[in-house]
């Protein structure tokens, strides 16, 4: 599904990641962590193509990134649901709408269901919010919104950075479930995160692996996690 | 085709892609505005460039087939000189008719200068032979040394002299006219480039989440694009309109006002304004389609 070989990026003259090699099969659950400024976002960035690899290969979904078009890059993130640390949504548009865009912009409007839309919206705790727009969401219904928003096209991988950075325990709770159940589903997940309680609390959920960013490097983590 | 289809997508309405970027008043406005003050310029110089187009054909059909006689002789040759010089002018190939022209023709030539009621009896105005010619006109060289040999107070004015500046003034005139309609039309496409730029940078958070979720850049353009494209065939339309109605409200052509009072559109030159609505939008529509397009490259 997603393969880097060797790959490392470099900004400014300095690695940010280097000699990277990781293979995501489809339904596997991954962690990612590492300490703040480690690389764990340039990682995702390289995984759905929003940054280009300085060395090495990276392969989505059977392709390599440097052959994709700009249409290419389009199609493959269609399959790619990404929940940002920051999540960013059309603010002038309501919560639903901003649920259904990436069907519109995949041309595929005509298979919204505003049902779905509503089942969507009650499945992340949002049923109330769905005609408000993006700035009236505190940071924790943000999430569940751009979890919402990911998970709409029913992608094959789902990217998640630091998707519980933003909110309480008990809300980091419940939207980690929401990933486990997408898993469940047959999803793949890698999630970027410090929180190392939260993984140890998933890890008793499900069967994931934990990786973890060093020196640049890309380590499997140790027995503690 | 794809470019074609792109083109009617713009007029047949993607209200999705329309909603996905904000309402941005200001640059809107300013699209509009900026359409109708140039669609407004190019009636007129359209106008002006059809007027003077037409003025330079009547003037050079008008002095082309005509030319003068005038003889200048003591009082008592006069009649004979004009005699001679009608007598060449009846054996010279080249030549429709001559005739002398009358004293009140004279008068009425002289009355813008010297007021009604002219004695022209107690002036020494010269006798003046009007020519039309046909086919392909006279020898002009040949008819010069013959009448001065026939009658030497006559002289020959062919109008070349006249004719030549006129034309070639109201052809530059012309020109300048259509020239003035490019420049307008390169001066709306940099406009709106600098719009559509404005707004997409403005939008740049727009952008990025519509790449993110997997969006082409056509449909980002095109968001764009059919947005500045029917603000400028609005303001486009109102400014023609307008443009329109300030053509028809001109004086009608009359020969007291010459080249003034004929400024103007005559006949189907009437319906050549409804394609600067049209044009404005083609020029919008390549002008942001372009922009967007360099601007999207530039973004992951």
């Amino acid at each position: 599904m997603i393969e880097l070989k060797n790959a490392g990026f470099n900004y400014g003259g300095r690695d940010i990641l280097s000699d990277m090699t990781l293979r995501l099969s489809p339904g596997s659950f991954h962690f990612l962590t590492g300490p703040s400024g480690s690389g764990k976002t340039t990682l995702l960035n390289l995984c759905y193509q929003a940054l280009m690899p300085t060395t090495g290969m990276v392969r989505i979904f059977e392709q390599d990134v440097r052959a994709m078009t700009r249409d290419d890059v389009a199609r493959v993130r269609r399959r790619i649901g990404v929940v940002h640390q920051n999540c960013q949504f059309l603010d002038h548009i309501s919560v639903r709408d901003n649920l259904t865009l990436p069907l519109a912009v995949s041309g595929r409007e005509s298979e919204v269901d505003q049902g779905n839309v509503d089942d969507l919206l009650s499945w992340v705790g949002l049923s109330e919010r769905g005609d408000a727009l993006p700035p009236e969401l505190s940071g924790g219904e943000r999430q569940r919104a751009a979890l919402a928003r990911a998970i709409i096209m029913s992608p094959d991988l789902i990217l998640a950075d630091e998707p519980t950075g933003n909110v309480d325990w008990e809300m980091a709770q419940r939207l980690i479930a929401l990933l486990v159940e997408l898993n469940r589903m047959g999803k793949t997940i890698l999630i970027a995160t410090h929180d190392l309680n939260l993984i140890r609390n998933t890890k008793s959920e499900v069967s994931a692996r934990v990786l973890r960013i060093n020196n640049t490097k890309l380590q499997l983590a140790g027995a503690d996690l | 085709m794809d470019r074609l289809r792109s083109i009617f997508e713009v007029f047949s309405g993607d209200t999705n892609a329309d909603r996905v970027v904000p309402p941005s008043g200001f640059t809107s406005r300013l699209t509009s505005f900026t359409a109708g003050a140039m669609a407004f310029l190019t009636v007129f110089a359209l106008a002006l460039s059809l007027a003077t187009g037409r003025l330079a054909d009547r003037w050079d059909a008008e002095l082309a087939r005509t030319s003068t006689i005038r003889i200048a002789a003591p009082e008592g040759q006069l009649a004979a000189q004009s005699e001679a010089v009608l007598e060449v002018l009846r054996t010279t190939p080249g030549i429709a008719s001559a005739r002398v022209m009358s004293d009140a023709e004279q008068r009425k030539l002289l009355e813008p200068w010297f007021g009604p009621d002219l004695p022209l009896d107690t002036l020494p105005v010269p006798r003046l032979i009007e020519v039309l010619e046909e086919g392909k006109g006279p020898d002009m060289a040949g008819l010069k040394l013959r009448l001065s040999a026939e009658a030497p107070g006559a002289v020959l004015d062919d109008h070349t002299r006249w004719r030549r500046p006129l034309v070639n003034a109201a052809t530059r005139l012309r020109l300048l006219g259509l020239v003035s309609i490019l420049l307008i039309a390169g001066s709306m496409a940099a406009m709106i480039t600098l719009a559509a730029q404005s707004a997409l940078a403005a939008n740049g958070q727009v952008i990025g989440v519509l790449r993110l979720i997997g969006a082409r850049d056509v449909y980002i353009a095109r968001a764009f694009v059919r947005r500045f494209t029917l603000r400028a065939l609005i303001g486009a339309a109102i400014g023609t309109a307008l443009a329109m109605i300030g053509v028809a409200f001109m004086p009608a052509p009359a020969e007291e006002g010459a080249f003034l009072t004929g400024l103007g559109f005559v006949g189907w030159h009437w319906f050549l304004p409804i394609i600067v609505p049209v044009i404005a939008a083609v020029v919008a529509f390549w002008a942001t389609r372009l922009a967007a397009f360099r601007a999207l490259s530039r973004l992951s």
